[in-house]
């Protein structure tokens, strides 16, 4: 008697609890990000929809893609346990797209081959230049297969869209990217740059044989043209380059208030140590986009404390974490042991932003894909709100940073004074 | 009567012809090249004697198996990428202390020297192939050995931990370099640099001494000779191969140590760009002769560093084979070669 008494009390809890039991766990899977009120759950979607993902698995460039196919991983982990595509799987298709062009095309020939709705990737520009027309341009046109859209998240040279436009007329709207280009970035950052560290000269190092360092180089260019700052002081080299003594000896012997460097990460290191170590430069050392990952100033692999007051505008500072980016950091941190970067925060947010235009499409249809992509807007990310404008480039607000032993601080006055000693 | 065969008239016209527009182009960018003042030339000179330094040892195993079978070995770049892994892969995976990186890669460059001879080459000599075959058997290792490394380290630049490198003395290249006031030129050099060209020219040193005076060395000298008139003196031709073999694979591994400490940036295809840059030391300086080819690799360095110096950086990797090319024109033989003469 007294057992069934148990028992009852026992089911009766048990029932009670159980809707609050799910209700708890809705909450707790209902990831930060995602347009959960704007679309409606999809209610034409089933079976699995396929997106291609293609980084820098290998080579040089893998030190950028390693970090971007981990945030998508996690990304997708994300979308489909929290059920954003209804009765739908998000599936990766993974190729590896090396660290040169040619690579990003056997990858994207790959992809395409695999009916994907959208492509996220490749790592570099000169990669997406070449690679992404395998999705939309002339050959697939006239195949009169779909076109499909790709998704960059971290191409960031300027004139991506005309270009492309150019070349493959609407067929060049599919290409998209959450990253934003050298010429939403750098003018942005120059401004803050000179102005706290009171800059009036400047000398310049670009590798001259790569479409993305020799773009941001014309973009800082007018952009120190239009405040005014002088250029003392120009060298060129090429990409895989190791020695930059020389031209490095000719830049600080025109004794400029700062030097600013575009090139990949691999010829960061040994640069930032020739100048610092071998030469002695102590001023400011402004970087492009290429100076956007933590390796670079790592103690063991990278330039340690050689990379110590090197400034570099970028999309996402660790600094300056909304929730969500916070949410994401701290779980891909979890998961991978190292911290995120910005190459993983904007590769989680591109596939956030392809599972969002797929939801809101309600399709995995590419063009009815593209068309919800397109009207992106006002969507919360680990970046800040982000919209593409009129022109299809991304929008969301820069930020200046500089490193310091390891770091990189938000530039203010006072984390400057704390790296220069001023 | 040679002016009259219609292949020789067309390349001496063309010989004229490329001339004319070199002086051309010389005078064009003169009066710019005049006009550009060098900055701080003594850092470039440091620059030259240190960076040339590195491409000499390493030319030196080319010079080295040229002078001894007369013909090119293409994967000695290989194995210069490999001794840089051997060192570099020894203190990251192994912990072995940063002193002893440099023995282990010589030791292991050798090794890797001797297989390449009993794998690439020594089949071949025995059948008496053509030199061209050897030569292509060369690339082959290359590849082989490019391969190999692809596939146990990967594509990411390795370099010696920062960390490792504070255990040299004076903290080199993490701490901030010595400024030398020198004759009213100032010039800034670190304890990194010194030791890598000190070290690389006692090797040049050691080797010179071995094929110059010792009885090992007269042996090679023989062989490289005459291999029959070796064989008669009882000399061991196939030890001999062996040994330059061995020499040159150290060299190689010892250059691809000071390179991994002089650049943090350490791949596969490293060998790559230095095996051209090797090739026109040694042909600059004269195929298969010591001194020349310490003589071409601070000529390269030279011409690298200077183009850059005055303001033609986008040039740098050009002028050394424009430098290349006149030799082969005016001296074939190179710099500090000896002309061939054919005897009967």
């Amino acid at each position: 008697m007294r057992s069934k008494n148990l028992l009852f009390v026992f089911v009766l809890i048990a029932t009670l609890a159980l809707p609050l039991g799910a209700m708890a766990q809705d909450d707790g899977e209902r990831p930060l990000i995602g347009a959960w009120d704007t679309c409606a759950d999809p209610m034409s979607l089933s079976g699995e929809v396929k997106i291609g993902v293609a980084f820098a698995q290998s080579e040089a460039a893998a030190i950028y893609g390693v970090p971007q196919q981990q945030a998508v991983e996690l990304a997708i982990a994300e979308i489909n346990e929290s059920g954003y595509l209804g009765e739908a799987t998000l599936v990766a298709v993974t190729e590896d797209a090396g660290s040169t062009p040619e690579t990003a095309i056997s990858a994207f020939t790959n992809l395409v081959a695999e009916d994907v709705s959208a492509i996220i990737g490749p790592t570099l520009s000169n990669q997406a230049m070449a690679a992404d027309p395998v999705a939309f341009g002339t050959e697939r046109q006239e195949s009169g297969d779909p076109l499909i859209p790709v998704v960059g998240v971290s191409n960031t040279r300027t004139g991506m869209e005309t270009d492309f436009a150019a070349s493959y007329g609407d067929g060049g709207a599919y290409f998209r990217r959450v990253s934003l280009p050298e010429s939403k970035v750098i003018p942005g950052t120059v401004e803050q740059v000179v102005d706290i560290l009171g800059i009036e000269t400047v000398g310049i190092m670009y590798s001259d044989n790569d479409q993305f360092t020799a773009s941001a180089y014309e973009v800082f260019v007018s952009a120190l043209e239009e405040i005014g700052v002088e250029i003392v002081a120009t060298e060129t080299f090429a990409t895989g380059d190791v020695d930059f003594t020389a031209q490095l000896t000719n830049i600080i012997a025109a004794e400029p208030d700062a030097i600013i460097v575009s090139a990949l990460a691999a010829e960061i290191v040994p640069l930032l140590e020739q100048a610092r170590s071998q030469l002695g430069y102590t001023g400011p050392i402004i970087g492009g986009n290429g100076f956007n990952t933590p390796g670079i100033a790592s103690e063991d692999r990278g330039a340690g404390t050689d990379a110590n007051g090197v400034v570099v505008g970028g999309a996402w500072n660790v600094a300056r974490q909304n929730e969500i980016s916070t949410a994401f950091t701290a779980k891909y941190e979890e998961e991978y042991g190292t911290p995120a970067d910005q190459f993983a925060v904007q590769a989680y947010t591109g596939t956030w932003v392809v599972a969002t235009a797929i939801r809101c499409a309600d399709s995995a249809d590419p063009t009815a894909v593209l068309e919800a992509l397109a009207s992106t807007a006002d969507f919360e990310t680990p970046l800040g709100t982000f919209s593409f404008d009129e022109e299809g480039l991304p929008e969301h607000e820069p930020v200046a940073q500089i490193i310091k032993d390891g770091q990189y601080l938000l530039l203010t006055e006072e984390s400057a004074a704390e790296v220069f000693g001023e | 009567m040679q002016a009259s065969n219609p292949v020789l008239k067309l390349k001496s016209v063309a010989i004229t012809v490329l001339v004319m527009l070199g002086i051309a182009l010389l005078a064009y960018e003169l009066p710019d090249i005049l006009d550009k003042k060098v900055l701080s030339p003594e850092q470039h000179l440091t620059t030259v004697i240190w960076v040339g330094s590195v491409y000499s040892l390493f030319a030196l195993g080319y010079a080295l198996v040229f002078s001894i079978l007369g013909v090119l070995n293409l994967s000695h770049s290989a194995v210069f990428m490999w001794g840089g892994y051997i060192g570099v892969m020894s203190v990251i995976r192994y912990d072995i202390p940063i002193y002893y990186t440099l023995p282990l890669a010589m030791l292991g460059g050798g090794i890797i020297g001797v297989l390449v001879d009993l794998i690439a080459f020594a089949p071949l000599r025995r059948r008496n192939a053509p030199r061209i075959s050897q030569l292509i058997s060369s690339l082959g290792a290359s590849a082989v050995l490019v391969n190999l490394a692809q596939l146990e380290f990967g594509t990411s630049p390795e370099r010696f931990p920062r960390t490792t490198l504070k255990e040299l003395p004076y903290e080199a290249t993490v701490a901030r370099p010595y400024t030398i006031d020198w004759l009213g030129a100032e010039f800034r050099i670190t304890p990194l640099q010194v030791s890598i060209v000190v070290i690389a020219f006692a090797l040049m040193f050691l080797l010179q001494y071995l094929v110059a005076r010792t009885k090992t060395g007269k042996a090679m000298r023989v062989v490289a000779f005459n291999q029959k008139v070796a064989g008669l003196l009882s000399i061991s031709v196939g030890g001999i191969f062996r040994l330059t073999f061995f020499l040159a694979g150290a060299l190689a591994g010892a250059a691809g140590v000071l390179y991994a400490l002089a650049y943090p940036s350490l791949t596969p295809f490293t060998g790559d760009e230095m095996a051209l840059k090797g090739l026109t030391v040694i042909v600059l300086g004269g195929l298969g002769s010591i001194r020349g080819a310490v003589l071409g690799g601070l000529l390269v360095a030279a011409f690298e560093v200077y183009a850059t110096a005055i303001g033609y950086s986008w040039l740098k990797d050009a002028l050394p084979f424009v430098a290349l090319f006149l030799i082969l024109l005016f001296r074939p033989q190179g710099l500090l070669g000896e002309a061939t003469v054919k005897r009967a």
